[in-house]
């Protein structure tokens, strides 16, 4: 199998490549390497759910939409998640279904805190076998 | 990353222009505050491209600006500032940062290293315990929606009115303490959700409370008006910002921005530049957002100081007035803000952003602290937990050619992860140990992160700034204890 994501450096902060064989699984490994950034995704279990829906202008700032609509819930809900069904996906508009649990101080040992997905250096292409996107994040 | 290659020509030792035809597109020259052996570090990334990009904004005059300690940012470099003539020109979140109002606050005090040495570890551990940090961390202050609207709009004054701190901390706040035009009919529910829980929290990243030895007096007199007497006093630096709060009202309107730049028609170099016109109503709207955000700020590092404050009363059994602990500046260094500059011989109203700057007003300026009209308005550059940190003081030669700016701290070098993989957090909290510098942090392994090694020396940029005139430097200190989120 094709890996997930990759971690990359960047000056002043950090950021991801994504994989996907199409856009559902790219946008649902783009999401797991946020949280992956932030903890280890194995010490997060399925105790909740929450769906969400994300709208943007195109399908690159909807990928930023999408990856700050989690930050915002992580920072203001403290809820990590680590599974996500993408349930409708389109150039404007994503629905999905995330499964993970509230943040327990005692389980949950922080590594980052990621503030905000920007625009900066952001690519969404389609390659040979898939999709590729890169986003750097706000620490 | 690729090394830049662009053309930058030698103004004079500290001075190195981009010129206007090295892209087509740019309104501007770009200009570089650096040394000559600088050079090398900053042609490493393209953060000079950053520089040319920012010349395209539309009613940016004079130069698009970087202060010695840029590095790479997005869009606008961490270290920029540029003017935008309110006529014509663009307000542009990124020229602020996510972290609007970053700053730092400094209090002096009459103790002395000899006193403070002795009980530093506890002086550490009870401002640990006392000042809520790291992430997710939660206030000590319990506020509803109806106050956290209060809060945006009065900023540090808000804190005072309910105790934390004093009336006269306000007169050495930049803009006292609170930017007019706030509007919190402008901020979304998920930023005033993201914020309330949060004031009174130092964060986490590069964020710090730190106590410092002076070890410097360059400048007695300039000095002792900000009331740094003596080598070997104690001083107290509270380096944080708007938190979640900031970052979702950036977030927010960079949103509204993007839709901004095509609306009006505007080209931009870079999709992390979005802009609006500041006479629109997208840029109006987030002015009074940022506002909003820069006041939250404020009335965060008041109440972080009054905590400090505290601290130091019940360890030295002594009151802050006793101990002296007055409050010598509080400088914005991530905001955007309007104001009156010479331009080519020409009155200007504009919005000038620093981004990773610090404003340097100088002596006699109207917007200078009473206190202050004869030395300028003191500037408070932090340095890495492990060097040092220096005061200044603005200059009419900023005034003059910086819209009234200069340089904000130590500058990254090495990127979070270079920085992790070159040290261990532990060894970090045993380095610092080693030279007499006692931290405390929420999360070890980040230290790392911040170790000296991830930073240009502040003592070479705080040289460039002082050599070039755009600030005076006037003391030097070094960190004795250290708590981090």
């Amino acid at each position: 199998m094709k890996k997930a994501f990759e971690i990359i450096d960047h000056t002043a902060d950090v950021g991801i490549v994504a994989y996907g064989a199409n856009l559902e699984e790219l946008f649902s490994n783009a999401a797991l390497a946020l949280f992956s950034l932030i903890i280890e995704p194995e010490s997060i279990e399925e105790k909740l759910h929450r769906d969400f829906k994300v709208s943007s202008e195109d399908r690159d700032s909807l990928l930023v939409n999408w990856l700050n609509e989690l930050i915002y819930v992580f920072d203001a809900e403290h809820i990590l998640f680590r599974r996500f069904d993408i349930n409708t996906l389109s150039e404007n508009i994503l629905q999905a279904t995330c499964y993970g649990e509230s943040f327990n101080p005692t389980k949950h040992k922080i590594k980052i805190g990621v503030k905000a997905a920007t625009y900066h250096m952001l690519t969404l292409e389609e390659n040979t076998g898939g999709y590729k996107a890169r986003v750097i994040f706000d620490i | 990353m690729t090394r830049w290659q662009g053309q930058l020509i030698k103004v004079d030792d500290y001075r190195w222009k981009i010129p206007e035809n090295y892209k087509a597109g740019m309104r501007v020259p770009g200009l570089i505050y650096a040394s000559n052996e600088m050079l090398e570090s900053i042609r490493e990334e393209q953060t000079p491209e950053q520089v040319a990009n920012v010349a395209f904004l539309p009613g940016i005059v004079g130069y698009s600006l970087a202060m010695p300690d840029i590095h790479w940012g997005y869009g606008f470099p961490i270290g920029g500032v540029a003017a935008m003539d309110m006529k014509d020109g663009v307000v542009s979140p990124g020229g602020v940062g996510y972290d609007i109002n970053c700053g730092v606050r400094l209090l002096r005090t009459n103790l002395s290293e000899a006193e403070v040495r002795p009980k530093i570890g506890q002086l550490i551990n009870e401002l640990f315990h006392d000042i809520p940090s790291g992430l997710g961390s939660e206030g000590k202050i319990k506020i509803d929606q109806k106050e956290m609207a209060r809060l945006m709009v009065e900023g540090a004054r808000w804190a005072v009115k309910r105790g934390f701190g004093y009336e006269e901390d306000l007169d050495v706040t930049e803009e006292g303490g609170c930017l007019s035009g706030a509007d919190p009919g402008k901020v979304s529910d998920k930023a005033v959700k993201r914020g309330m829980p949060q004031a009174g929290t130092l964060g986490s990243g590069n964020h710090f409370l730190e106590i410092q030895v002076v070890k410097e007096i360059f400048d007695p007199y300039i000095a002792s008006i900000m009331g740094i007497t003596e080598i070997g006093q104690i001083l107290v630096l509270v380096h944080t910002g708007s938190r979640g709060f900031g970052h979702q009202v950036c977030t927010d309107h960079l949103r509204v921005m993007e839709e901004a730049v095509s609306k009006y028609g505007i080209k931009l170099p870079d999709r992390q530049l979005a802009c609006a016109p500041v006479e629109s109503k997208e840029g109006r709207d987030y002015l009074a957002a940022m506002a909003c955000a820069a006041n939250y700020a404020w009335a965060n590092r008041q109440c972080i100081a009054h905590w400090a404050r505290e601290i130091f009363s019940k360890v030295f059994g002594k009151t802050p007035e006793q101990l002296s602990m007055k409050q010598i500046y509080d400088v914005a260094h991530n905001i955007a803000k309007i104001e009156e500059h010479t331009v080519d011989g020409r009155k200007l109203k504009v919005c000038v952003h620093r981004k990773g700057a610090t404003r340097a007003f100088p002596p006699r300026h109207k917007d200078v602290p009473q206190r202050y009209q004869k030395i300028g308005q003191p500037v408070l550059v932090p340095g890495d937990m492990g060097r040092c940190s220096f005061i200044a003081a603005g200059t009419d030669r900023a005034m003059a050619e910086s819209f009234g700016s200069t340089c904000h701290g130590a500058g990254r070098v090495l990127s979070r992860g270079a920085a992790k993989r070159s040290v261990r957090g532990r060894d970090v909290v045993q380095e610092l140990e080693s030279k007499g510098i006692t931290v405390r942090a929420e999360n070890i392994p980040s230290l790392a992160e911040e170790a000296s090694q991830a930073y240009k020396d502040v003592t070479e940029i705080i040289e460039v700034v002082h050599k070039a005139g755009i600030s005076k430097k006037v003391a030097m200190a070094v960190p004795m204890g250290v708590i981090k989120g």
